[in-house]
């Protein structure tokens, strides 16, 4: 625990402005977490809670209308927000690799695999075309392609959507890259793939000491996959610490709730509406904790101020003013 | 759109236009050119279609030549340009107007028919416009106006021949959706008539696209009926015409005689600018479904 | 990709049917078809023999398997003010035309795919705001009455270029420029939305996760794919130049297809404008098809479907 983190966040907050600057939706509100080279961090919550904005903000790829308000990413040390767009650049797909969710749209149609397999490669190492058309196969059969050699002359609409997914994968880990984001990277797969993608990004994980975040929903693949878990609810990191300890004791009335909803094997009926109530419009959130309207152990104090983040143990902490050592006077409001 | 009745929706809309950038400028000359049109004979200081030979191609009065008898110079045969571009006006304005009305109908009825009726009609209609619009419209107009030869009337119902195809794709593709809609649902479980549902249902909700495409169009309209004038199709001498006026310019031209050139054209473009800015906003304010048009 | 093309190619075929059909029609439901077929001032006899030629106190359906069969026999008609074949005279105008919608493509592509990228990457910004306003004004003006100003300040007060005629390329310019104008505003509109469309897609994004240099994201990844609608359309729009050029062929006495046309109406020569409208209106619909056989070559998901 010594050497410092590959990845740390510090109060790092995304807004979205309106065009007239008249609406503000706080879609990441003051992050803080941290992650080892060559561990998991699982990113959970529904859709719409900042997920995926945290990832782009991590690699300052946002939309034109949201900005980074405050906070620091520090990557290897360095923090990212003080980058240039040059430096930025040579930082994405060389050193942190994302993979997008879509594996359909995310190749681009008019251009061969091995073309956009090889093109990290031919930007961030100056390879040439020949040396980086050979790194291309190379790379597909690492992501257990079949038949490389022909493969890298096609199309992406000639591919499965599996194969597709794992192509995806085969750029991402093209530059050895220290950290990849995965975002929910398993959605529009079926499950055998599903899991055969997972056992793929895995063993890359190992061979290439990867650092992994994985956005998803799906709390089955946290407990395969991830060492830590980090909860989100309308842009807030409500908990955050290491998968064993959360799922045994989870500490926040959201996180039991969404561990509540997981459907378990043989439990013949899936449960999947667990949690009461509707997200919370991000534009106009409610005021004190953004939960409490949810929450079935509000409290009237939840309405008035947000809780602060607290930490239960060295690498676990929670938002929720049930963990506060002095709670405010219990009094149920529902 | 709301799924309560549109005629109560463009009413609505039509209360809040004050907000966000109301097009004024254009509204303003499309409005002075109305006027202009319904009071041509009031307004105008001569009479557009009599020349005087012995004042033939006066300039405009600040021109050394000019007289103020004609404000802005004469043609060729000595007619007050003043005049007759007052009087265009009304020729412009009543075959625009007329023409958009009658395409606009025309589209709109076999647009509704096809989308709601769907089946045969549905294929007859659809297979006709594919047709119609693969005829590129000029060529098209042109070849009509040669056969049923040129009148004011005929230019009308050409035009409208020719553009009721756009209304009818853009009206069927809306009541396609509409169909699906629940108030149309429900009016069919509730045993309204196909004509009851086609009239009370879907027309009022497709009459916001169909008025954005008709104030579009009217600037297409109002080129077109220029280009068949100028081309000796369209409306016939010696009717004071814009783009007559410009076929007639043409011959002065070399010889310097701008104004006659210049000044029929400004008022195209700024009847065909004005309906297009119009159009634009109405369309993002009436039916945003319409913006990618 | 055969298949792809064999049922592209049936609806053409429907398309020139169709088309066919309504020229035949609007023709006779007219009034009487005589007054059109026969030349202005012609006697009784040779009204009587035409009708007979043309079998028009036959059946509609005779009358219109006639008109077919003349059509696929390549007879048009002859002109009456030029004493020759129509399609002859029509071959003859084909180049002209061509090299006159092929300058002002060329020139409404040099000016409408830049000015839309541009459009499209600085969105909402100046340059954005810019285009809008010429692609308004390009919508707006009519094209022949920008090419009788061209006239005016080029030849007539400037005399830097001919103001009618053909032969050189300086008779070429004003004439392109006039015919090219509005659809370099249609093209401008296109490669913007198209742009829009393909910047905000899943493989741009990807395209810069992969940290590439923001002018390669565009020039690759993006340009190739806004560019496919585009050409799709300046395919089309090349012929319905050919078509459009009727006005501005007449302002500059260019001796094209649409100055054909001109005359036709200007000596009432009637198998000239009927010959032109149906010619053209083919011309359409096999260009369409072209275009639709164009894009499965580029673009590889058809190009490679079985």
């Amino acid at each position: 625990m010594s050497a410092p983190p590959l990845l740390e966040l510090r109060n790092l907050s995304t807004h979205y402005v309106s065009a007239r600057g008249t609406r503000v939706v706080r879609a990441v509100d003051e992050v803080s977490l941290t992650l080892e080279a060559g561990s998991t961090l699982g990113i959970v919550g529904e859709s719409g809670s900042g997920k995926s904005t945290l990832a782009l903000t991590i690699l300052r790829l946002l939309p034109p209308a949201a900005r980074i308000t405050s906070g620091e990413i520090l990557f290897d040390g360095e923090d990212l927000r003080a980058k240039s767009d040059v430096e930025m650049r040579r930082i994405r797909g060389k050193r942190i690799a994302m993979i997008l969710q879509d594996p359909m749209a995310s190749l681009n149609p008019l251009f061969t695999i091995g073309d956009q397999v090889a093109e990290p490669v031919r930007v961030h190492e100056g390879t040439g075309r020949a040396g980086a058309w050979s790194r291309a196969k190379e790379l597909l059969k690492a992501v257990r392609i079949s038949a490389p050699e022909s493969r890298v002359g096609e199309y992406p609409h000639q591919m499965s959507g599996g194969m597709r997914q794992r192509i995806v994968g085969a750029i991402a880990i093209s530059c050895s890259p220290r950290l990849l984001i995965a975002d929910e990277p398993t959605t529009s797969l079926d499950l055998t793939i599903q899991a055969q993608y997972l056992n793929l990004l895995r063993d890359l994980q190992r061979q290439h000491e990867l650092a992994l975040i994985f956005i998803t929903h799906n709390l089955g693949i946290v407990a395969k996959m991830c060492d830590q878990v980090a909860v989100m609810y309308a842009g807030r990191l409500v908990e955050w610490g290491p998968v064993t300890r959360i799922f045994d004791a989870p500490a926040h009335p959201y996180t039991q709730a969404l561990l509540g909803s997981i459907p378990r094997m043989g439990d013949g009926r899936e449960r999947l509406t667990a949690i009461e109530g509707q997200p919370p419009d991000l534009a106009a959130p409610p005021s004190g904790c953004a939960f409490h309207p949810r929450c079935p152990q509000a409290m009237a104090h939840c309405h008035e101020e947000a809780p602060p983040e607290t930490a239960l143990a060295p690498r676990h902490t929670v938002r929720c003013w049930l963990s506060v050592p002095n709670p405010v006077q219990p009094a149920p409001v529902r | 759109m709301s799924s309560r009745s549109a005629a109560l929706t463009v009413a609505g809309r039509l209360t809040s236009f004050r907000t966000d950038g109301f097009p004024l400028i254009p509204t303003s000359i499309l409005g002075a050119l109305l006027f202009l049109a319904v009071f041509a004979n009031v307004v105008a200081p001569h009479d557009p279609e009599v020349g005087i030979l012995g004042e033939r191609f006066r300039p405009p009065v600040w021109q050394q030549g000019g007289s103020e008898k004609f404000l802005l110079g004469s043609d060729h045969l000595g007619r007050d340009v003043l005049s007759r571009l007052i009087f265009g006006a009304r020729v412009s304005i009543v075959v625009g107007f007329t023409a958009v009305l009658v395409a606009g109908v025309l589209g709109t009825v076999l647009g509704i028919l096809s989308g709601y009726l769907g089946g045969w009609v549905d294929q007859v209609i659809m297979r006709v416009t594919d047709t119609w619009l693969a005829l590129p419209a000029l060529t098209f107009a042109i070849f009509l106006a040669a056969v049923v030869g040129p009148s004011e009337m005929n230019i009308v119902i050409i035009l409208g021949a020719v553009y009721w195809t756009r209304y009818a794709r853009v009206i069927r593709g809306e009541v396609l959706s509409l169909k699906e809609r629940d108030f149309v649902r429900l009016a069919i479980v509730a045993g309204c008539s196909k004509r009851t549902i086609m009239k009370r249902h879907i027309l009022p909700n497709v009459l916001n696209s169909a008025i954005v495409l008709g104030t579009l169009m009217l600037g297409v309209v109002v080129v077109t009926e220029a280009a068949l004038s100028f081309l000796g199709v369209g409306v016939p001498p010696p009717k004071p015409a814009w783009g007559l006026m410009l076929a007639d310019g043409k011959k002065g031209m070399m010889a310097g005689y701008w104004w006659l050139t210049v000044l029929p054209g400004c008022c195209i473009m700024l009847m065909v600018l004005s309906a297009n800015l119009l159009g634009d906003w109405l369309r993002v304010k009436l039916d945003p479904q319409l913006r990618q048009l | 990709m055969k298949q792809y093309i064999a049922k592209r190619a049936g609806f053409a075929a429907i398309s020139l049917v169709l088309l066919s059909i309504t020229i035949f029609l609007l023709v006779r439901l007219s009034g009487d078809p005589t007054v059109l077929l026969v030349e202005p001032g012609a006697s009784q006899a040779d009204i009587e023999a035409i009708r007979l030629q043309f079998g028009l106190d036959r059946p509609i359906w005779v009358q219109y398997g006639h008109f077919v069969s003349s059509l696929v026999r390549g007879d048009l008609g002859h002109s009456f003010y030029y004493r020759t074949p129509v399609l002859e005279l029509y071959l003859s105008r084909l180049p002209s035309s061509l090299l006159l919608a092929s300058a002002a493509m060329v020139f409404s592509l040099l000016i409408g795919i830049p000015t839309g990228i541009i459009a499209a990457v600085r969105v909402n910004r100046w340059w954005d705001s810019a285009g809008k306003v010429f692609a308004l004004l390009g919508l707006s003006l009519p094209s022949f009455w920008v090419g009788l100003l061209l006239i005016l300040f080029f030849s007539v007060y400037l005399g830097w270029l001919p103001s009618s005629g053909s032969g050189t390329a300086a008779h070429l310019l004003m004439p392109a420029f006039a015919l090219g104008w509005y659809f370099a505003a249609a093209h401008m509109r296109l490669t913007r939305s198209s742009m829009l469309d393909v910047l905000g897609s899943e493989y741009v994004k990807l395209a810069r996760l992969k940290g590439l240099p923001e002018a390669l994201v565009i020039g690759k990844h993006a340009f190739k794919n806004a560019l496919i609608p585009v050409l799709t359309l300046a395919g089309i729009n090349l012929v319905i130049m050919v078509n459009v050029a009727v006005v501005v062929e007449t302002v500059f006495a260019w001796p094209g297809i649409g100055r054909l046309l001109y005359e036709g109406i200007a000596f009432r020569d009637f198998p000239v404008v009927q010959a032109t409208v149906i010619l053209n209106g083919g011309m359409v619909v096999i260009v369409s098809l072209l275009v639709d056989i164009l894009y499965a070559v580029i673009d590889p998901r058809i190009r490679l479907a079985r």
